[in-house]
């Protein structure tokens, strides 16, 4: 008896430790990257292949596939942070955020494309510094306005963000007067492409650097316990002294940062902007990083880390897409539906707690023998038990 | 606290609003700016504000949203600069990207009793009604930039651009650079655009013609630079050559030329890869003009002249193919760039 217990318990543990890792939200984003991985190297065995040569400037840079996808990635992982966080606060989403990118874009655009492009290091850095902070602040206001309307007037975030999906790509380019602006200054094109001396793509350094500034702020600030609070009960997070509005807000004015980074990123990758198709529908990529990445998007409690690689899941797809010859162009969305549709219905909490049942049944059938063996145990010294105790009443 | 909130919220209100008024004022023409297009049949007031006379002919004129690209607002300039005072027109705009309220406008415009009523439908379907309207009020309609799917006796002319000839034009061209091979990498428009289907016609007959004409990658990047970079990228990484960029405008042509500089892959005139662009915005003429691309494809955004000299001289043919150039990086003049770039 004692043995078998043993055995049981060992085999207890094995599934423990792998439910545990089913379990976790990384498990299913992990294992689309490295189906997708797979099904790349299967198809294309010098998948991984990484040179490091010379570009135009006579600059060493890194190439290769996996550069590529983690370089372009970058908008995305950077608008996953913000959109997980508005999407625990306020339990919903932000479809305006590719409009507020055209906006953002097109603020740098109209400080850049005013200077000449034989200025001074210096005064170029400068030029850069200002634009970005005016971008920042630009994208921050538009965000505070997303916020306030979700946040102090209720209304649905989905509704709220709606106006500026509506209204942003025009807005961006009433910035610039419509124009089709090109920066000539090569400067300019250093923090979407390569920094001269670099070998990394610069889009890969801002990424890396908005993840340590976001891990550093959940660190030290209670923003993450506040906006999971206010995200599952609003009214009993506001009994307990936080201040629902003010967090919804906040999260909405994070959100804009990290579009007003994008927007600059974008439009130095082309020194370009095109006011109607920037980042066009990147609002929808977001959010499936967010779903994809197993977080309620009805809000409450969440894992950045998740998103993150869900966003890169969803670039992967996209890269991937691109590279075959065979898919038709006017397909291509239709087979990046089809394989999220997958990943999304794989992720969602309802296969999550049907693999979880499956799994408890089949452990409850495992067990039930053993269980029946104690059940005859107990009963046993039950009624040994009554039986001493009758023999005693008779003493 | 609360006090403080309210604040903030309303500051930033304000402030968001401010901006969105600054950037209109920072147009040069605040006044015509398109506007957005849910406030929808009202008209824009007359541009023009002489006294109306019997000399000046009115003119009702519905476009599509400036907003919507460099070649629908270099057009909506052109609208602007042609039908003024001094060339003798009354002229009132109105804007929309919706064929059911572009319909409701001309409608206004009959009943304003115009002289012409020109017309960039956004749509081929539904004018028949309204256009016998005009008819019968004897209003005389011009189409310009797009056709309609309407009996031809309802308008005196219409005057369009021919995607399927710029898509030739530039075939042609590249045809007469005598390429021992031509390996093209395609980067397509919005697919189902008119633009897109006649400049990808021409490419895709020749290929199938030609054997030594192929095609590396076929994809569509919608009218965006950025996807267009992606999409060449992946090119690069796979390993495959290629020696020709055919964009079919000229944001495309700037991402795809972005990432050949990206990984070191010489471009232009007497280099490794010939690019390709249309559209002839004045930035791609530049690049042009310095060699780093090859040709680029005009599609006329300025139909005004053509229709002022069908108001003023009489119908000559019903439907006018304007004159659309090719520009080739090799002959192309500073003059050019002034005069073509829009």
């Amino acid at each position: 008896m004692t043995a078998n217990e043993i055995k049981i318990k060992s085999g207890n543990s094995a599934t423990a430790i792998l439910g545990k890792i089913v379990r976790n939200q990384l498990f299913i984003p992990l294992v689309a990257l490295l189906l997708l991985i797979a099904f790349n190297l299967i198809t294309d065995p010098g998948f991984f292949k990484i040179a490091l040569e010379p570009n135009s400037d006579g600059n060493m840079v890194l190439s290769g596939n996996l550069i590529t996808m983690i370089d372009y990635a970058s908008e995305l992982v950077i608008l996953a942070i913000g959109m997980t966080l508005v999407t625990s606060a306020s339990g919903g989403q932000d479809i305006s955020v590719g409009a507020t990118i055209a906006i953002a874009g097109s603020t740098v655009l109209r400080i850049v494309k005013t200077q000449s492009p034989n200025i001074s290091g210096a005064k170029f850095a400068g030029i850069i510094i200002v634009s970005f902070l005016l971008c920042v602040v630009v994208s921050a206001i538009f965000g505070a306005f997303n916020g306030a309307l979700v946040a102090f007037f209720k209304i649905q975030p989905m509704v709220a963000t709606l106006i500026l999906f509506t209204a942003g790509r025009s807005i961006a380019a009433w910035i610039n007067n419509n124009d089709n602006i090109s920066i000539t200054d090569k400067r300019f094109s250093y923090f979407g492409n390569f920094i001269p001396g670099i070998s990394v793509p610069t889009p890969v350094f801002i990424t890396i650097l908005c993840l340590i500034i976001i891990a550093i702020i959940l660190k030290v600030t209670n923003l993450r316990l506040y906006s999971q609070a206010v995200g599952i009960n609003a009214s009993s997070s506001r009994l307990n002294g936080i201040n629902p509005k003010v967090i919804k807000l906040l999260t909405f004015v994070i959100l804009g940062v990290c579009v007003a980074v994008c927007g600059f990123i974008k439009v130095s990758r082309t020194s370009s902007i095109t006011y109607s198709v920037i980042a066009n529908n990147i609002e929808m990529d977001a959010i499936l990083a967010v779903a994809l990445g197993g977080n309620n998007l009805g809000g409450g409690k969440f894992n950045l880390s998740a998103s993150v690689l869900g966003a890169y899941v969803i670039q992967f797809l996209t890269t991937t897409l691109y590279k075959f010859k065979e898919i038709d162009s006017s397909s291509i969305s239709a087979y990046k539906a089809v394989v999220v549709i997958l990943l999304i219905i794989i992720s969602s909490p309802f296969v999550r707690r049907w693999i979880d049942d499956m799994k408890n049944k089949r452990e409850a059938a495992r067990k039930g023998s053993a269980d029946l063996a104690m059940a005859e145990a107990a009963v046993d010294s039950a009624l040994n038990n009554i039986e001493s105790e009758t023999e005693k009443e008779n003493v | 606290m609360k006090k403080f909130v309210k604040l903030l919220v309303s500051s930033a209100l304000v402030a968001a609003m401010a901006c969105g008024i600054c950037a209109c004022g920072g147009g040069t023409t605040p006044a015509t700016q398109a506007p957005a297009p849910t406030d929808a049949p009202a008209t824009e007031a007359p541009a023009t504000e002489a006294p109306k006379t019997d000399a000046l002919i009115k003119v009702g004129i519905i476009n599509n949203d400036p907003n919507e690209s460099g070649y629908r607002t270099a057009n909506d300039r052109d609208m602007k600069a042609t039908f003024t005072a001094e060339n003798g027109y009354e002229a009132s705009f109105f804007y929309s990207l919706k064929n059911e309220e572009q319909i409701a406008a001309a409608q206004k415009f009959i009943q304003d009793e115009v002289d012409y009523l020109l017309i960039s439908a956004a749509g081929t379907s539904g004018w028949d009604g309204v256009l016998e309207q005009a008819q019968k009020a004897g209003i005389k309609v011009i189409l310009f930039d797009r056709t309609i799917d309407a009996d031809e006796s309802l308008y005196e002319a219409s005057i369009v651009s021919d995607m399927a000839k710029e898509g030739q034009q530039a075939v042609d061209w590249l045809a007469s650079q005598g390429l021992s091979e031509y390996k093209i990498v395609h980067i397509q428009g919005v697919m189902g655009s008119s633009a897109q289907i006649g400049r990808s016609g021409a490419l895709d007959e020749k290929v199938k013609a030609e054997s030594t004409w192929s095609i590396v990658k076929q994809q569509t990047a919608e009218w965006s630079e950025e996807t267009a970079q992606q999409i060449v990228q992946a090119v690069i990484d796979s390993g495959e050559k290629f020696n020709v960029i055919y964009a079919e405008n000229d944001n495309m042509a700037k991402g795809a030329a972005a990432a050949l500089d990206k990984a070191n892959i010489s471009h232009g005139v007497g280099k490794d890869v010939i690019i390709i662009g249309f559209d002839c915005n004045t930035w791609a003429l530049e690049e042009l003009l310095a060699g780093n691309w090859n040709y680029d494809g005009q599609c006329n955004p300025f139909q005004a002249s053509y229709i002022d000299d069908i108001i003023k001289n009489g119908v000559k043919t019903k439907v006018v193919i304007m004159e659309e150039k090719g520009f080739d990086a090799k002959t192309i003049t500073a003059d050019d760039v002034k005069n073509y770039g829009i």
